[in-house]
């Protein structure tokens, strides 16, 4: 018999063994699925997870992945640590890229090189807009955050349907749902401009804020107040009450950060590598940051692995498709999975397992 | 009065599933269990019960199936929350995301393809030809059932001593515990059965209402589901209101456009979302009427080894 044993104290082993297990786990039963469906395991593996990465490339496409994962992912990490559940970052990154759309193609042929600073600004002020709705909603009339802001994802969605099957089509588009492509002056330009050894790659300049804001992100949370009211707030709700911290105040930073930050993502992705504004431009980074902030732990250089981890997902999903003619949904299957295993994993933090002779001899001691 | 019927109608439909998923979640949560993944588990019922009639089941044996899948998630999440302990919400969340995928990459040869079977509506002579209220007498069998199904629920919940230890264990699992009642066993029973209850509903849309599949049919309807419960403060007759209201929001979209309104489908396809928010606002406005009403120990993990 195997039970749970509580632990004295948490186990600081298990906090970061615990997601290396859980992904170990995910890849072996991932094997074990491939070798049910008649595909070699080891070969099928390989096959997504390791020869996209063959060449510089492949390296690219992977960190233009992770890139607004992981900045998502930081911004939903503050709130998650006073817990605060905004899980609906997905919406606000659409309401970010709608925002700097509005502007790009209104005023691309004007604003020069203003054009991108400020679809940044306006960017990360859809997002706080989106998720100021959450925290007002939240923390003056109490309303779950949590169905909140997943209303507000659904909403979203069909704003962005609206407008680019609408006001903001591409007159030249054939009724396809896209808007015009952006001009020079509204994207991020090519890391390859500046650095040759990434011709060809289509890596921007946006990965540098993303990496900008990994120590930001780390500096916010370790030393300044408010990062250290968010996690009194969440660790110890009634310490914080005591102490005089507003509840109020950290739900609407909480809510905010994560705002800005998905707002910001959505910018770096219609001014990346998509290019315009249409309706199926991100692969779900808003819930997948979900899992990104778990995996992590909650900690900035954790959730930089993480992000890159499953960013090596979406591309193993994308040649799925193209290599073993297999949906690409199944990066989703992979990504629900690790998540389930994580959370399975992380009992191991709080608890032993004790292994005992039967269930008397365990009551008798 | 005839006008109004299609209106009546489709909003009875709409409600129907969200009546069943609203009560399977408000019995686990009066047990105290939160489980977010409402939505997973209505997907992967809804697969399994287009699956079943797709490979020339009866609506029978695919409602089963359906609930069997819906059981399936549902004790998965049950194993991480009330097992090993895990984060109910982010359990959920997994789960949801896990049911979405899942769904998605099994259902894919199923795209496309109409229902070749599917619930037909049953109706009463003569009552179903009353004005206004006739629609509510030629719903096929899951709406019947469904109104079965709220009356045993609120009997059950309020009328049965175990229904008393269900809500006394969603109020004070230790005290139950103390009383020798098996905490761990009754929460493991309320989510497996709000599992089965998401199930039906996914089996609903599959092979009732839509009568196909797609990637994400469900459309966000088991969320609006969670928000109901909250809405109907843990009453299983309110949740048949409060369904009932976004049904009604539903087929005011559905009716305006019969009608011939010039409306943005993308604007009416918000209404539900909005109307949740809406109604979520409203009865959180309250703290304290809030907290009289829902579950105790809502969301708490209890570890019956300490």
């Amino acid at each position: 018999m195997i039970r749970l044993a509580r632990r004295p104290a948490p186990s600081r082993v298990m906090l970061w063994g615990s997601p290396l297990v859980a992904v170990a786990l995910t890849f072996a039963l991932g094997a074990a699925a491939f070798a049910a469906m008649g595909q070699p395991p080891l070969g099928a593996l390989h096959a997504l997870f390791v020869s996209p990465l063959s060449d510089l490339n492949g390296v690219a496409e992977l960190l233009l992945k992770a890139s607004p994962l992981c900045l998502i992912a930081l911004g939903l990490a503050v709130g998650f640590r006073s817990n605060v559940w905004n899980i609906g970052a997905e919406g606000q990154m659409y309401i970010g890229a709608v925002f700097a759309t509005g502007l790009a193609i209104h005023f691309q042929e004007r604003w020069g090189v203003w054009m991108l600073p400020a679809m940044i600004v306006a960017g990360i002020a859809g997002g706080l807009a989106w998720a100021a709705i959450v925290a007002a909603l939240r923390a003056h009339l109490h309303a779950s955050e949590i169905l909140v802001s997943l209303m507000l994802t659904y909403v979203a969605a069909l704003i962005v349907k609206y407008l680019v099957f609408g006001p903001w089509q591409d007159p030249a588009a054939n009724n396809f749902p896209f808007t015009v492509s952006f001009e020079d002056n509204a994207l991020f330009t090519l890391l390859a401009n500046y650095l040759g050894a990434l011709e060809g790659t289509r890596l921007n300049t946006s990965v540098l804020l993303t990496l900008a804001a990994i120590p930001l992100a780390w500096v916010f949370m370790k030393y300044s107040f408010a990062g250290f009211q968010l996690r009194v707030a969440g660790d110890a709700p009634a310490a914080a009450r005591y102490a005089g911290h507003s509840e109020k105040r950290a739900i609407w930073i909480a809510l905010l950060i994560g705002g800005a930050a998905a707002g910001l993502a959505g910018v770096t992705e219609v001014a990346g590598p998509i290019g315009q504004l249409n309706d199926r431009w991100t692969p779900g980074y808003g819930f997948t940051a979900i899992i990104v902030a778990a995996l992590g732990r909650l900690h900035p250089a954790g959730i930089a692995v993480a992000s890159l981890l499953m960013a090596l997902l979406y591309i193993g999903g994308e040649t799925a498709q193209v290599a073993l003619q297999l949906p690409r949904a199944i990066a989703y299957v992979f990504q629900g999975l690790l998540l389930m295993l994580l959370l399975a994993c992380e009992v191991l933090v709080n608890f032993r397992l004790q292994w005992t002779a039967s269930i008397r001899s365990s009551q008798a001691a | 009065m005839d006008r109004f019927d299609p209106l009546i109608a489709s909003g009875i439909a709409a409600a129907i599933p969200l009546v069943y998923a609203a009560l399977g979640e408000l019995i686990a949560e009066r047990a105290g269990v939160l489980n977010l993944g409402v939505e997973g588990m209505m997907l992967v019922g809804a697969l399994a019960a287009f699956a079943t009639v797709a490979v020339g089941g009866g609506v029978t044996i695919a409602l089963g199936a359906a609930m069997l899948a819906g059981i399936a998630a549902a004790a998965a999440f049950a194993v991480l929350t009330l097992t090993l302990q895990a984060n109910q919400v982010a359990a959920g969340l997994a789960l949801t995301i896990l049911g979405t995928g899942v769904s998605a990459f099994l259902g894919r040869g199923y795209v496309g393809f109409r229902a070749p079977a599917s619930f037909e509506d049953l109706p009463i002579p003569w009552l179903s030809a009353l004005p206004v209220i006739g629609p509510l007498f030629s719903l096929n069998a899951l709406g019947y059932a469904a109104i079965a199904m709220l009356a045993l629920t609120a009997w059950f919940l309020f009328h049965t001593r175990t229904g008393l230890a269900l809500r006394a264990v969603g109020e004070s699992p230790a005290v139950a515990h103390a009383l020798g009642l098996r905490v761990t066993r009754i929460r493991y029973a309320a989510t497996l059965f709000g599992g089965a209850m998401a199930g039906v509903a996914g089996c609903y849309y599959a092979v009732a209402q839509f009568k196909m599949w797609q990637e994400g049919l469900t459309a966000g309807n088991g969320w609006i589901a969670l928000a109901l419960v909250v809405f109907a403060a843990w009453r299983p007759w309110r949740t048949a209101l409060g369904a009932l209201l976004f049904g009604g929001v539903t087929g005011f979209g559905l009716y305006l456009q019969a009608a011939g309104v010039q409306v943005s489908p993308f604007v009416l396809g918000s209404l539900p979302y909005l109307a949740t928010i809406a109604a979520l606002v409203a009865v959180s406005a309250s703290p304290q009427l809030l907290r009289r009403h829902a579950p105790a120990a809502l969301g708490k993990p209890f570890f019956e080894g300490d």
